[in-house]
Formats: C-alpha cells, sequence, structure tokens
C-alpha cells in the first residue's frame, strides 16, 4: 500500500529539472569518455555493474545484484540482475558486459579507461558464467576491485535517463528511462542540460530560476551567492580535485632547447615550486574554500595521503639559492642560466576560466620576484588540448583534475608514463627517467595486490617521488561549492563528482517560490 | 578631434605618474577592497589598484584601437580608391565581401591560437589590433570606393581634367582632398568599433593578456553581475561609453558630405 502510495506520488510529481555543463561533450561512447561533460551525461543514462555511492563512498548494487571478491583478490564475480531490460525490449545478460569489456580492452579503442584494467602482468579476463553471472579474473591480485567497475558503463540505455533531444552546442534533454530496472522510477520526467560556457550567466539563470543545480561553482561566484541568496550556496568540503602547474618534458616538444633544460632541472622546479605562495592563491583567488596542495593526494582522502607530506613552504631565499646552485643568476632584475639566456616561458591556461587566470597572474607575479618573466596564454579549450596531447606546443600549463574516486588506481592514466594523458610528458614508449620507470613499477605493483599496507607502501613512495622531483607543482585542492535550488529537494551535495546529481533519481522540483533562486 | 586624442592619451599617460601603485602591483591584503584614500575605485580580485589599471587600460585601448583604425582605414583607402578608379574593381569588390562575410570573432579565435606563445603582453595586444585593422578594411573600402566613384566623375574633376591637369594632380589636389572627409568620417566609426572589438574578445578572455589592462578585461568584472553597492565597478562602462560617443558626436557634428 506504501509503495502504491509513493508510486501515485510520484506519478503527480512530475517535473522537470535543470542545470547547465560547460562545455560540449565530446564523445557520446561511454568507452570513450574522458571530458566532465560526457562522464555527466554518461552517470545519467548509463548503467554500471557497481555504483561508488557518492555520499558513503562505498559500493553499492547496480546491475550487478551482488558480486564476490575471491581471497587471494584475483578474481571477482558478478551475479547480473534479471529482467533487466535494454530500450528496444532485449534483455540484459552477461553477453552484453563480456562484449563491451572486449571493446573496452581492444587495443585499436584506446579507451582512456582501459588503463585502469591494466597491470604489470597484463589486463583483465572476463567471461560469461551462463546468463547472469559474469567472472572477471585478474593477472594478479587487485586492489579495490569493486570500485573501478564503477568507472565502465555496460552499453547504453540501462540508465535512469535516456537521451531524448539534444541540440548541438545549445541543450541535451533527457527522459526518464521507463525500462529502468530501479522501481520506483526517477522523480523527475525529464532533465533539460544546456550548454553554458559562462559561468557567471549561469549563476544569473540560476537566480532567475532558470536553472536548478550549479555542480560546480567558482569561489568568487559562490561568495556573491552566499551573500545574496543564502541557503543556496553549498561547500561540501574538501574535494579530491586539485589544481597544478606543470612544464613540458617532451622530447619531442617543438619549444626552444633552452627551455626544455630549464623544465629537465629538479633543482628549477623545486626553486618554482618554492617561489610559489600557495596560502595565498586559496586565500585570495578561492576566498578561503581550498586547501594548499602537497601532492595528487589530498589530506582529506586520509586512507591514502602519505602522513607528514605537508605542502613546499614558501620561501623565496631558499628558491634563488636552488637556482644560483643550478647555475642560474640574476643580473639587473632577470634571471638568467648558463649560457646567459633570460629566463622567460609561457604558461597556457583555458580561456574563460577566471580562477585559474587568477591563479596564474599571482605566480606571475610571485616568480617575477625570482627574476622570471611569465607570459600568461589563455586558449579556447580544443586549442589548449590539441598544444597538450598532440604538437606539445607549449611551455608550462596550468589545470586541474578532478578525482572521484579516493583509490590510487584512479590515477593509472595520469601517473603512468604510457598514458596519454602523463601530464609533463605523455605516451612514451618506455620510462625516459629512472625515476618515472620507478613510478609505473610502483602504481602497477600498487594495482596487483589487494594487500591495503603493502599497496600504501607503494603508493606512499609514488608521492615521495613526486615531491622528491616535482615534475607536477600541486597548487591546491578546492573546495566542492555547488549552488542548490529551493526548487530542488533531495539534494544531498558531496564533494565528489557529480556533485549535486549523483542520486538524480531521487530529486524532485517544485513550482518556483516568489523570490527566485 | 585629433587633437582631443592626444590630450586624452596624454593625460591618462601623464595621471599614471601620479597613481599610488602600478597596475599590475597585488596587494594579497585587501583584494576587492572598496573605494578609499589610497584606493580610489577600490581594488580587484587579486587587490590590484583599479584606478590604475583603468588609467593604463585606457591608454593600451585608445592607442592600439586608433592603431588598427589607422591601418584599416589605410588599406581601406588604397584599395577602395583604386578600384573606385576602376583598376581591378570586380576583384577588390569580391575581396571586402568576401571579408565581410567571415566570422571575425571565429577568425580572430583561430589566429590567436596559431601565434606563438611566449610573447609579452604588449606585443599580443598589438597582434592581436593589427589582425582587428587588417581584417577590418573591407566596409570602409566599400564607401570609399563608392565616393571616388562619384568624384571622379563629378564636375569639377571634368572640368579639371578638360583643362588639361595632368593624373597625379588630378588624384593629389582634386580627388584626394574631397575624399578624405569621407575617409576621416570611417576613422571615427572604426575606433570605437576596435575599442568594442577589444573588449568583446576580452569579455571571453581571449584579449589583452594579464597583466597588462585593457577596458576588456576590466569590463569583466562586471560579468554575472555583482554592481549592487559596488557602483565603482561601472568606471570602465562609463568611460567607454564617453569615449564612444565622443566619436559618434564628432562625426554627427562634422560635415563630410561631399
Amino acid at each position: 500500500m506504501r509503495l502504491l502510495l509513493f508510486t501515485f506520488a510520484t506519478a503527480l510529481l512530475g517535473g522537470e529539472l535543470r542545470f547547465a555543463l560547460h562545455q560540449e561533450p565530446k564523445t557520446t561512447d561511454p568507452l570513450l569518455m574522458a571530458d566532465e561533460s560526457a562522464e555527466a551525461i554518461g552517470y545519467l543514462t548509463d548503467g554500471v555493474l557497481i555504483r561508488i555511492n557518492r555520499l558513503t563512498q562505498r559500493p553499492e548494487a547496480d546491475l550487478a545484484m551482488s558480486w564476490k571478491v575471491a581471497k587471494d583478490g584475483t578474481k571477482i564475480t558478478f551475479q547480473l540482475r534479471q529482467g533487466v531490460k535494454f530500450p528496444d525490449g532485449s534483455a540484459f545478460t552477461a553477453e552484453d558486459v563480456v562484449k563491451t569489456f572486449h571493446r573496452l580492452l581492444d587495443p585499436t579503442l584506446h579507451s582512456p579507461i582501459a588503463d585502469t584494467f591494466k597491470t604489470e602482468k597484463g589486463s583483465v579476463k572476463v567471461s560469461a558464467q551462463g546468463p547472469f553471472a559474469v567472472v572477471a579474473e585478474f593477472p594478479a591480485p587487485t586492489a579495490s576491485i569493486e570500485s573501478i567497475f564503477d568507472q565502465v558503463a555496460i552499453g547504453s540505455g540501462l540508465g535512469p535517463f535516456l537521451v531524448a533531444e539534444r541540440k548541438s552546442g545549445v541543450s541535451i534533454v533527457l527522459k526518464k528511462n521507463p525500462s529502468y530496472w530501479k522501481k520506483p522510477l526517477p522523480l523527475v520526467d525529464t532533465i533539460r542540460i544546456d550548454i553554458e560556457q559562462n559561468r557567471d550567466i549561469e549563476l544569473v539563470r540560476f537566480r532567475r530560476g532558470e536553472i536548478h543545480l550549479i555542480d560546480k561553482l567558482t569561489p568568487d561566484l559562490y561568495e556573491r551567492l552566499a551573500q545574496d541568496a543564502p541557503g543556496t550556496a553549498v561547500d561540501a568540503g574538501p574535494t579530491l580535485d586539485s589544481e597544478f602547474l606543470w612544464f613540458n618534458q617532451a622530447k619531442r616538444a617543438p619549444i626552444p632547447e633552452p627551455t626544455k633544460e630549464w623544465f629537465r632541472s629538479t633543482a628549477f622546479r623545486h626553486a618554482i615550486s618554492q617561489a610559489i605562495q600557495r596560502a595565498d592563491l586559496c586565500r585570495v583567488v578561492y576566498r578561503g574554500h581550498a586547501t594548499p596542495a602537497a601532492g595528487p593526494v589530498a589530506p582529506s582522502n586520509k586512507l591514502w595521503f602519505k602522513e607528514g607530506m605537508a605542502p613546499e613552504a614558501f620561501d623565496p631565499a631558499a628558491a634563488a639559492r636552488l637556482l644560483a646552485g643550478d647555475g642560474f643568476r640574476l643580473e639587473k632584475g632577470v634571471l638568467r642560466d648558463r649560457s646567459g639566456n633570460a629566463v622567460e616561458f609561457s604558461i597556457i591556461t583555458n580561456a574563460g576560466n577566471k580562477t585559474r587566470e587568477r591563479m596564474a597572474v599571482m605566480i606571475q607575479e610571485d616568480l617575477t620576484k625570482l627574476g622570471i618573466k611569465i607570459n600568461i596564454v589563455t586558449l579556447d579549450f580544443p586549442s589548449l588540448l590539441e598544444r597538450m596531447t598532440r604538437t606539445l606546443n607549449y611551455e608550462a600549463c596550468l589545470l586541474g583534475l578532478t578525482n572521484v574516486n579516493p583509490d590510487p588506481s584512479e590515477l593509472m592514466n595520469v601517473l603512468l608514463s604510457s598514458a596519454s594523458n602523463h601530464p609533463w610528458n605523455p605516451s612514451q614508449k618506455t620510462p625516459e627517467t629512472a625515476w618515472e620507470a620507478e613510478i609505473d613499477r610502483l602504481m602497477l605493483a600498487q594495482a596487483a595486490t589487494a594487500d591495503h599496507r603493502a599497496r600504501k607502501k607503494s603508493f606512499d613512495r609514488v608521492q615521495e617521488i613526486l615531491r622528491e622531483q616535482e615534475p607536477v607543482v600541486y597548487l591546491l585542492h578546492p573546495n566542492a561549492l555547488s549552488a542548490v535550488s529551493k526548487q530542488v529537494t533531495g539534494v544531498k551535495p558531496t564533494a565528489f563528482f557529480p556533485r549535486t546529481f549523483w542520486d538524480a533519481e531521487h530529486l524532485s522540483t517544485t513550482p518556483k517560490p516568489a523570490g527566485g533562486g | 578631434m585629433i587633437r582631443a586624442l592626444a590630450i586624452g592619451f596624454l593625460i591618462a599617460v601623464l595621471l599614471a605618474a601620479l597613481l599610488p601603485a602600478r597596475y599590475e602591483k597585488q596587494f594579497r591584503d585587501s583584494p576587492n577592497a572598496g573605494p578609499s584614500r589610497q584606493f580610489p575605485l577600490g581594488t580587484d580580485d587579486l587587490g590590484r589598484d583599479r584606478l590604475s589599471r583603468l588609467i593604463y587600460g585606457t591608454r593600451v585601448s585608445l592607442l592600439l584601437a586608433t592603431a588598427a583604425a589607422l591601418l584599416s582605414c589605410a588599406v581601406a583607402a588604397a584599395l577602395g580608391g583604386i578600384a573606385g578608379l576602376g583598376i581591378a574593381d570586380t576583384v577588390i569588390v569580391g575581396a571586402a565581401d568576401l571579408f565581410l562575410s567571415l566570422p571575425w570573432l571565429f577568425l580572430l579565435l583561430m589566429v590567436r591560437a596559431c601565434l606563438p606563445l611566449n610573447v609579452s603582453p604588449m606585443v599580443s595586444v598589438t597582434i592581436t589590433f593589427l589582425l582587428l585593422g587588417a581584417l577590418g578594411w573591407a566596409a570602409p573600402a566599400r564607401v570609399v570606393r563608392a565616393a571616388v566613384r562619384k568624384l571622379s566623375v563629378s564636375d569639377f574633376m571634368l572640368q579639371a581634367r578638360a583643362t588639361g591637369c595632368p593624373q597625379w594632380r588630378l588624384l593629389w589636389r582634386h580627388l584626394m582632398p574631397n575624399a578624405m572627409p569621407i575617409l576621416l568620417a570611417q576613422l571615427w566609426i572604426t575606433i570605437p568599433a576596435y575599442v568594442l572589438a577589444e573588449s568583446t574578445l576580452g569579455m571571453l578572455g581571449l584579449g589583452v593578456m594579464e597583466p597588462l589592462p585593457s577596458w576588456g578585461n576590466l569590463l569583466r568584472e562586471l560579468e554575472g553581475g555583482g554592481i549592487a553597492g559596488h557602483p565603482w565597478l561601472l568606471a570602465p562602462v562609463l568611460l567607454l561609453a564617453a569615449v564612444v560617443g565622443s566619436f559618434q558626436a564628432v562625426v554627427e557634428r562634422e560635415d563630410y558630405s561631399v
């Protein structure tokens, strides 16, 4: 009776949830999704075997009704949910899972997710055991096996919503999936996702009540919203995300040789790191809603953060000493290398991201005190990606990384030297430095054991190496700032992507109250 | 008008010497401060003095917009004049039509993405304005062409030809002085257009590079509102409106009829 009443109430609620994405999803293929927009759409429309609950951080049954991990951590057996149907009426079976994994691990697909399923001893093998059982066998004991399956979408159309309409560059409309396995069905009938690059306009539209959620709010907009519409701005605490600066160390990069030489110098990288006032970046740019970073792992990730790692202390005098020890000299306010070249380089970042632009300007002023001239170049995102991943025609880059999963395996596609997203020198055939080889070995080793202590030891060492070498100058970990309209009920903001619509099927909307917001 | 422009620019240069801080200096303990004796227009979100940035930005925007307008008007005068005299008319008119049909904003974004990265903000902004100037010749060229065509068959030109006036003298003494007011009118129209174009690029984060100020990047502070209770944020808008309005007033007041 209670269920009947609830279903009836749900049918009455209906409504439309509205929010915006900052860019058009680059792909609709769930196995090739690498950008946040595509991942957001995928999260709402695709089914996975196991879903990580964004609030509890625990794995929950999704398309797999239950699962069992072998004691040695080399095998996971999934019992699939029966009666699940694709929108065309066909039944979901173990064959769909097997096909998905075969395609995912096909090297010609170049799936960014595939790296997570690689270990130093090979890749995972997935096979069906009957129509509703799947076994995934790993060549070596594998850590937190369950959590990595959250990333793999099994086919399309098994999620709570379906894509109903797509207007390129304008909007994507999702409708409730009538064949969604979980009952009751989502409370809202549709989700309208507008493509809105400009965050200020996004805020204006939020205030007008045109959109209900802002998943990521910049610190200045958060402060403004907190003043103007108290109760709608939410700080869900520190995220696992990081903002960082790296230097292009790729041999094939078409940048001047002296510049490459500076970037390959550990002393130079340390000096830059010591000259940047991270506390000021947090206080001025993030209005206090960020924590200075010591490495890729945020201190809020208590399970994996290496105890005792503190952010590099701001010490311009020590930075100057390091540079002097490496052959640099200061002449009339200009830092010069051994050959007399003035130290000047450009930092690229994505245009329109005011937070990063401000950080770049502050870094520029900090480094000016060392006699280093920085030119800030903001590029539209496609041009930025082109330079970062294909032409490698840039010197330094300021960007951020969004982490959902606290597990170190999440960083495989960034830290492995062979990864295309390895920031400072991507897609290396063999590691070009001994310390990168060591990171590769440790990352693969930690992925190949279920023993937490052994994994922690390996990953602690990775954090130490990253700190010793500083190929990436980690700057800060921002807090999760979001906006939630009073028109939406059921939102439980978290620090993990997607922050506000991770349980979209439980959200409902009410008519706009007087006063908007 | 040129005198007024020069005086305005000179005032901006002289005022900069009297300012309490350089435009790029960050007072990190006073971000987003309201107006005070030290910072008459307050500080921006990095603690930089807004007045210094406004005055320096005025220099950048006015100087470079004028330079870009001069460039496009020079090209327009040359090509429009030649076409008006009937030389390569079809080619020049076709080229003008092509340039007018180009989506200049996307073209600028594309060109900006192809430029070398490691250039100083001043060089970068100069290139941007040169591009604006190089791309903006088509509209004034069509006006100049029409004027030259009309002038070349006017009575005084026929009379001059009839008296045996040589070709160079026809151009130098009769055609150019009469076409000049039209060209000047185009210049006054083009300068504010380029100021606004730079502002548009600045609003997209693709205009003048930090830390160099310009009206464009100063106007970015107004994105998404926030003016309520902070009226001093409107200073760049007022200045931009005053300058653009002044140019329009000059065009209206002066008689450029041929």
